[in-house]
């Protein structure tokens, strides 16, 4: 963990948000986590950063942050890629909050594209960066036709187009983005994670909030949710498994990202969770590249 | 023996000092001023303040100079900054028909009132290359000028159609309260004032690109340039404790109203109907765009079909900011090898069970591509 | 009267009372510590005050129940720190201050929200004497592992049809956030009150 800086950047507010703006996208939290799954419409401000690098994540993130929390960014399950760098920063700068690369020691996870391996607790919040949040969209380009669709619980649409998918390929073709219900009421973007994620979502013991701030919505799945992956009878929901172990950690049971050696088709297969890797090798865990 | 991939704190704190580098140029050249920005970049300048929605030409003319010219880039800093101010209220409306104007043109009268005022453009200029300007020197002085038209004999062209009821009045929710997109999510239908606001900020190419589809077909609306003004006009606030309006400063504008024809109905007689466009500084084509595609956005409140591009609230108004446009087609660049993984691995399983499935003899099964 | 200072150290304090409400209405029925420093003026409850000032501001209405409307110190109070409208219709408000909640109105009085806007929805809070999660009626519901009981008082007769019909109406209904000294918890919509058989 490295600690807090003695001083935050000067010239803006704790966490850069004026407390107006922090008030509003608190009530708007308290909301979303009062009807687990509904997208709540919120007055997104523009922030330092581009749409679509995480501006919604990072308003909810600045929203809940308080001077003794600790802050962990991850894109891609990595804390060392360049957006989660940026954003860790940003946030040691305008908050001067503790930050590290555990996930055991963080009390907020900012994240982009995946969920932590590490069991998350009642001590978490998992704070998602939601690019489209509707999880209509792509099936009925219209916000008024889609609230529609949400207030009167009619997911048809979403059920005909896996069912095509089943058709044509044999499979439900979606890989990640992939719809979840929640409580038994909202159908809910999961934001771009792998679907090896879905299953971490439900019954969860951290609280996981999604911001998407182009899309100026907020979501919520409170602590100990169902969450259910949309699926078939007869064709059940299933996550992605990999046929090798980490080649670092030797992690069996894990999301991978696939690296390209060479340009004869060298691959080999590591955790995409950074953290979780090397809290494994640290142990004594090893895979067959390990030194 | 593979490592992981690391040093993105590094990388970024390099990059940043070559982008430092990058943005200066040769430094035998003089470094631009501020100053020199604004006065001599003043349409880059007052584009950067209407679509970033903030009137203060030495912040836009500095992000210029920060952003390297990027117009995008520009608004992008601007907006930042203002999303930070405190908001203390509301303007009284400005009274654009009280315009110090500079400019002044009307395409539907000969002439009229005030008088058709040329000023500052470039409608008539041959575009020639002036390699004059490429060595330093000063402009001849224009010659002197009439002095400005007096405001009171400069009417809008609208108020004069207005008053013999052939333009339709301004529209009922006139004097309503006008909603702020910047401090609500906007809700659809949106009204004509949170539509103006997002026109207002909206991409300049993406407005005009709209605007223009109208006058090919897509939506037609047989506009006429009823008026172009630009000027400065005074802008005055009311304190809560006063409870009069006090002047804040002057600011100046460019304002478009189009004149359109629209057929009536059972209960109108047939009028022309209102597009309007305004934006700070001398934006015409930004400030024309917009009065077209605001009066196509009335389509359904006139009780014309929706079927164009430029007539749909819902796709005009979630597109035309270029701050939100290029952010999500720019982030692109991030990585996504994550969800690349789950669709590599879904690829590479259809094709081994295509495969199994042509070894074993079956028939052809569908293309996954189709 | 002099007014009442708000809180000593307004971006902190109000993030901490956030946190505290944030935490409250994730985990339903169960109680937490809402520590505060402020004394408003009575019958304005420091945890009722530290709430209002965390959440309410010119873009929220807030509706006081007849002991707090009926002092103007409270009044001045919230507007002075919160800028926020005090409204007389309840229908209009999106936070509603409870400071005898055995005489809480019927929460039909308050906005629940629509279908397709479910947030556009009232919070009540309320200024309880006693609230307790080792005993009383069992909730389950997201947030809640399993069930989970609270005892609050005092509360109207009529609480547990109260609570039924509003979680009944899910998604719309409004969201309770309940106070006592020094203790917060929450009851939002979607928490279910058991039946005895049930529980």
């Amino acid at each position: 963990m490295s600690a807090a800086s003695a001083l935050p950047e000067t010239g803006y507010n704790f966490a850069y948000l004026d407390e107006g703006t922090k008030r509003m996208i608190r009530r708007a939290i308290l909301k979303a986590v009062a009807v687990p799954g509904y997208q709540v419409p919120f007055a997104a401000r523009e922030m330092p950063m581009p749409y679509g690098w995480g501006t919604g994540g990072v308003q909810v993130t600045a929203a809940i942050l308080g001077a003794s929390d600790v802050l962990k960014v991850i894109d891609q399950g990595a804390d060392d890629t360049t957006n989660a760098v940026s954003i860790r920063r940003f946030f040691g700068r305008t908050a001067g909050v503790a930050t590290t690369t555990r996930t055991c020691e963080a009390s907020v996870i900012q994240t982009r594209h995946r969920i932590p391996e590490t069991p998350l607790t009642e001590d978490q919040i998992l704070v998602y960066q939601v690019p489209i949040p509707e999880p209509l969209r792509f099936l009925e380009p219209r916000e008024t036709e889609t609230r529609q669709l949400h207030a009167l619980g009619e997911y048809g649409l979403m059920h005909v187009k896996l069912y095509e998918d089943i058709a044509r390929h044999g499979h439900i073709a979606t890989t990640y983005a992939y719809p979840v219900e929640v409580a038994g009421r909202y159908v809910m973007d999961p934001s771009p994670t792998p679907k090896f994620d879905n299953p971490k979502m439900d019954d969860c013991p951290a609280l996981q909030l999604f911001g998407a701030g182009r899309e100026k919505r907020i979501y919520a799945v409170p602590p100990y949710t169902r969450v259910r992956s949309l699926d078939f009878e007869d064709h059940p929901f299933r996550v992605q498994s990999f046929d090798r172990p980490c080649a670092l950690c030797g992690a069996a049971d894990v999301y991978l990202d696939e690296v390209v050696l060479d340009d004869a088709g060298g691959r080999m297969f590591v955790c995409s969770d950074t953290d979780h890797c090397e809290a494994r090798r640290a142990a004594g865990h090893a895979g067959e590249q390990a030194a | 023996m593979y490592v992981a991939v690391k040093g993105g704190e590094a990388a970024i704190d390099n990059a940043h000092r070559l982008l430092a580098e990058r943005r200066r140029g040769d430094p035998a050249v003089p470094e631009l001023t501020v100053a020199q920005i604004r006065e001599q970049m003043s349409l880059l300048v007052d584009r950067v303040m209407a679509e970033g929605s903030l009137y203060d030409p030495d912040l836009a003319a500095l992000a210029l100079k920060q952003a390297r010219g990027d117009v995008v880039e520009a608004v992008f800093l601007v907006r930042a900054y203002r999303t930070t101010l405190p908001r203390f209220g509301a303007s009284v409306p400005v009274e654009t028909g009280a315009m110090a104007v500079d400019r002044r043109v009307s395409a539907t009268f000969k002439d009229m009132p005030g008088g058709q005022v040329l000023g500052p453009t470039f409608d008539y200029t041959h575009r020639l290359i002036d390699f004059a300007l490429a060595a330093a020197g000063e402009p001849e002085p224009a010659a002197e000028a009439e002095p400005g038209p007096d405001a009171a004999l400069c009417p809008r062209v609208t108020d004069i159609l207005g008053q013999a009821g052939l333009l339709e009045a301004s529209p009922p929710e006139a004097g309503a309260p006008v909603g702020d997109l910047t401090r609500e999510a906007v809700d659809f239908p949106a009204d004509r004032a949170v539509r103006l606001q997002a026109l207002a900020r909206g991409d300049e190419g993406f407005v005009l690109a709209l605007g223009y589809s109208t006058q090919r077909g897509y939506g037609r609306t047989h506009p006429f340039v009823g008026e172009i003004r630009c000027g400065t006009v005074a802008v005055e606030f009311v304190p809560e404790e006063l409870g009069f309006s006090v002047p804040l400063g002057d600011v100046p504008l460019t304002e478009c109203q189009m004149v359109n024809q629209f057929h009536g109905s059972g209960d109108v007689p047939p009028q022309f109907t209102r597009g309007y466009g305004l934006v700070f500084g001398q934006g015409e084509r930004k400030a024309m765009a917009m009065a077209l595609v605001d009066r196509s956005l009335r389509a359904s409140e006139l009780g014309e079909a929706v079927g164009a591009p430029a007539q749909d609230q819902e796709f005009v108004l979630a597109h035309c900011d270029s701050l939100q446009a290029t952010g999500f087609v720019e982030h692109l660049k991030l990585p996504h090898y994550v969800d690349f993984q789950a669709e590599l691995e879904l690829v590479r399983r259809l094709r081994a069970e295509h495969a199994a499935a042509r070894a074993q003899g079956d028939a052809p099964i569908r293309e996954a591509a189709e | 009267m002099a007014l009442r200072p708000g809180f000593a150290d307004p971006v902190h304090d109000a993030q901490a009372v956030f946190r505290a409400a944030l935490d409250a209405l994730s985990r339903p029925a169960r109680v937490r510590p809402l520590p505060t420093a402020l004394a408003p003026p009575a019958p304005l409850s420091p945890e009722l005050a530290a709430l209002a000032l965390a959440l309410a501001d010119a873009d929220t209405p807030l509706w006081l129940d007849p002991p707090l409307a009926g002092s103007d110190d409270v009044a001045a109070f919230l507007r002075f720190h919160t800028g926020a409208p005090l409204t007389a219709d309840p229908a209009e408000a999106a936070f509603a201050l409870i400071a005898d909640p055995a005489r809480c109105p019927d929460f039909a009085a308050f906005a629940r929200g629509a279908p397709d806007y479910p947030d556009r929805s009232a919070t009540l809070i309320l200024a309880l004497r006693h609230l307790d999660d080792a005993a009383g009626p069992a909730f389950a519901g997201p947030g809640i592992r399993g069930r989970a009981r609270i005892d609050a008082g005092p509360v109207p007769a009529d609480w547990a049809g109260r609570l039924a019909e509003n979680a009944a109406a899910f998604p719309l209904g409004i969201d309770l956030i309940l106070t006592a000294p020094g203790r917060i918890a929450g009851l939002p919509r979607a928490a279910r009150l058991l039946q005895p058989a049930e529980a």
